[in-house]
């Protein structure tokens, strides 16, 4: 088990496996999306009601998804950092952070051009969206806490502890922002909680999650690789590599 | 009952920097230990790991043959720590100081032990003053107070010589070799000569890291 | 091997032999927590200031937007407790700041009793001089905001509840970001979206109060936020003070 764990945490093997690991996560992402946008875009019936403005499903949904699921693992390897000390799990949270608040942005502005047609406005305070825009603030307070430390162990552990405490958060914001959204605006119909929606629709829909997913750890991957250089350039293995390759 | 406090191939990397490593010591009772090096060296982290308060170390630490790591509740009650500034709060008076750090330390609560420890350290007269009117001097000496006032075997001092007078340095120098005479132990950094004796040791730290990165 | 056998016994009693551990937890807690009350009475202004603070926002409102009290009195739970809330945030920072600069921290985290139960009790004196003082203060503003009459007594115990999970939970923001010469915004970013939960249920309360509705649940809820702030955050602001004390 120990064992098992170091080797995993060697960010040595970590850059050997992950190289043969990465041309499959990019192919499974590449092929999914592509598969599940022209589906979706092209073939899938339109909305009843919504016409064809509820298309954009397809990259909201996913991308919501994916924003979630980011700050969780996010706040994992934080944990696995704290507690074994691998320093591979840190650089991987460092490196998702960024595609996470991206991610978060692009939810939130398909959910403004999704608002247009459909509520007349580009903002409503909709629930799943004011819930999306505090996990956006979640992700900047992580990445400006690393930020704002000048020794980078500190920024390590100091942006662990921000998104563990974060994550038991999460679960929180979320319910009470949607009391409060039930409160205040019982009316109104949100976008994406929806009656059961047909086969045809949503097959599409799961593609493209998991082609978002598929393309979240071939970034990751990719981003962590560059990151390992970058933290190990001193050490042998990096040198002896960077020989090889006759830089 | 002895004390001992040993370190195994202990290393310190900062931000991709090896600070020392492979630094092997064994400090037991009746030792005056002074770290010495140039600035940068890692004198102070050496100290803060030492003393428990830095986790970010490669190697291990033994505190009377028991890895730190499970024994530092037993290792805290030992210690006494000194660091660069003296922790004393301006707003209160040096006898208000000195009651919250004998609470802290889990020592009954003794006035009459507070005012002897501040005579100890040349305050008398001062005992009610606030201590931000007092020079860096006498707040030093009213953090040098602690010393006297609870009893720790293993007292870790970074430059606890700072703004202090000659007399106040003599004093204090005596009151070092005096403790390890008792039994007691001591780790110590300092740009002041220490007067060589049989209990003094030397602990030497690299030149400013030039092994970094090898 | 210079021997410590050699040393007369009367000197070991002097108390140079190894000790064991004392149990002194309660008594270094209660230190703690006079030590913190005489510091803060002897600053009057940093107890003063957030209710100034507080003062002064909600003055700001009437000419910002209108004097019309029909207006104000359907915006001013809301209010109340935003302005409340910043007033407790701006406060934190030198929560842990000037045992930070005058050593005192370091001291604290070398005593050998644990290190959650010391910062409850600063905690705590930062809730009673700064919580409790600002739920007392609000029904007089909410007089000048032309609040509901029968919204007072639940305006005033909604803050003090609330209030306690905002110290909680700030003081792991102020515990991170003690060892930044700048971190005065910073703390806002990491603490301000972690807040969201308890304004909801706060300014719920008073309103449910306006409504005539039951603020039982309301309060519950708060009671609810509160007991798992203080199961978690303790041990978080410990490790965070660990952090900060390295950066």
């Amino acid at each position: 088990m120990w064992a098992f764990i170091h080797k995993l945490g060697s960010p040595k093997w970590f850059y050997a496996i992950s190289a043969r690991l990465q041309p499959w996560c990019w192919g499974a992402a590449v092929a999914l999306i592509l598969v599940g946008s022209v589906w979706g875009l092209a073939f899938a019936p339109a909305d009843y009601q919504q016409g064809n403005s509820f298309r954009i499903i397809y990259v909201h949904v996913p991308a919501a998804f994916l924003a979630q699921s980011i700050f969780v693992t996010m706040a994992v390897a934080g944990m696995i950092f704290m507690v074994w000390r691998i320093k591979l799990a840190d650089m991987a949270a460092a490196m998702m952070a960024p595609l996470g608040a991206g991610m978060t942005f692009v939810a939130l502005f398909s959910g403004a051009v999704w608002g247009m047609p459909t509520w007349g406005t580009w903002w409503m305070w909709d629930a799943r969206l004011t819930s999306m825009l505090i996990l956006f603030f979640l992700y900047i307070g992580v990445i400006a806490l690393r930020g704002a430390f000048a020794s980078r162990d500190s920024a390590s552990r100091a942006a662990s502890v921000l998104a563990m405490v974060g994550v038991i958060n999460i679960p929180i914001i979320k319910y009470s922002v949607e009391w409060w959204y039930t409160l205040h605006q019982p009316a109104t119909f949100s976008i994406t909680s929806r009656p059961a929606m047909p086969t045809e629709m949503w097959l599409p829909l799961l593609l493209m999650v998991l082609g978002f997913y598929c393309f979240f750890i071939a970034v990751t991957l990719m981003r962590t690789r560059s990151e390992i250089l970058r933290r190990e350039s001193s050490k042998r293995w990096v040198r002896e590599l960077a020989a090889e390759e006759g830089t | 009952m002895s004390l001992r406090l040993q370190a195994r191939k202990l290393a310190c990397e900062r931000d991709d920097r090896w600070l020392f490593r492979g630094l092997d010591l064994d400090i037991r009772a009746g030792e005056i230990v002074r770290v010495e090096g140039p600035n940068g060296s890692g004198k102070t982290t050496l100290l803060k790991i030492l003393s428990g308060q830095l986790a970010d170390y490669h190697g291990e630490l033994f505190w009377n043959e028991a890895p730190m790591r499970r024994s530092r509740k037993a290792f805290l009650a030992n210690l006494l720590y000194l660091g660069h500034s003296p922790g004393v709060k301006a707003a209160l008076t040096p006898l208000e100081n000195l009651a919250w750090y004998q609470a802290l330390a889990g020592e009954p609560d003794d006035a009459a032990a507070r005012l002897e420890a501040l005579a100890s350290v040349g305050l008398v007269g001062f005992e009610e003053v606030p201590a931000g009117q007092l020079s860096a001097g006498q707040q030093r000496r009213v953090a040098l107070a602690r010393l006297t006032l609870i009893p720790r075997p293993l007292w870790v001092l970074d430059e606890p010589f700072t703004a202090i007078d000659r007399d106040g340095v003599v004093a204090l120098e005596a009151r070092l070799s005096a403790h390890a005479r008792q039994g007691g132990c001591v780790l110590v950094t300092t740009h002041h000569a220490l007067a060589a004796s049989s209990a003094l040791r030397r602990i030497r730290l690299g030149q400013g890291g030039d092994d970094a990165g090898a | 091997m210079p021997g410590p056998d050699a040393s007369p016994v009367s000197e070991q009693q002097a108390g140079v032999a190894c000790r064991e551990p004392r149990e002194g937890t309660a008594v270094a807690v209660r230190a703690t927590l006079k030590r913190d009350l005489v510091l803060m009475l002897r600053r009057r202004s940093e107890v003063l200031n957030p209710l100034v603070f507080f003062a002064l926002v909600i003055t700001l409102f009437p000419i910002g937007i209108s004097p019309d009290p029909a207006l104000l009195a359907s915006i001013a739970p809301g209010l109340l407790w935003v302005a409340a809330l910043l007033a407790a945030l701006l406060s934190l920072d030198s929560l842990f700041r000037s045992d930070f600069e005058d050593g005192s921290l370091e001291q604290l985290l070398l005593s050998p009793q644990p290190l959650p139960a010391l910062v409850l009790a600063k905690v705590a004196v930062h809730w009673l001089l700064t919580g409790l003082p600002l739920a007392l203060m609000a029904p007089v503003l909410g007089i000048m905001l032309s609040l509901p009459a029968g919204s007072y007594a639940v305006l005033a115990l909604s803050l003090a509840l609330g209030s306690a999970s905002l110290s909680l939970i700030g003081a792991i923001g102020a515990a991170l970001i003690v060892g930044l010469s700048r971190g005065g915004v910073l703390l806002s970013l990491l603490v301000l979206p972690l807040y969201i939960p308890v304004l909801i249920f706060g300014a719920g309360a008073v309103q449910a109060a306006i409504l005539g509705a039951g603020v039982a649940a309301h309060l519950a809820i708060l009671g609810a936020l509160l007991a798992v702030a203080l199961m978690f955050a303790p041990w978080a602001i410990a490790a965070s003070l660990r952090i900060s004390i390295n950066g």
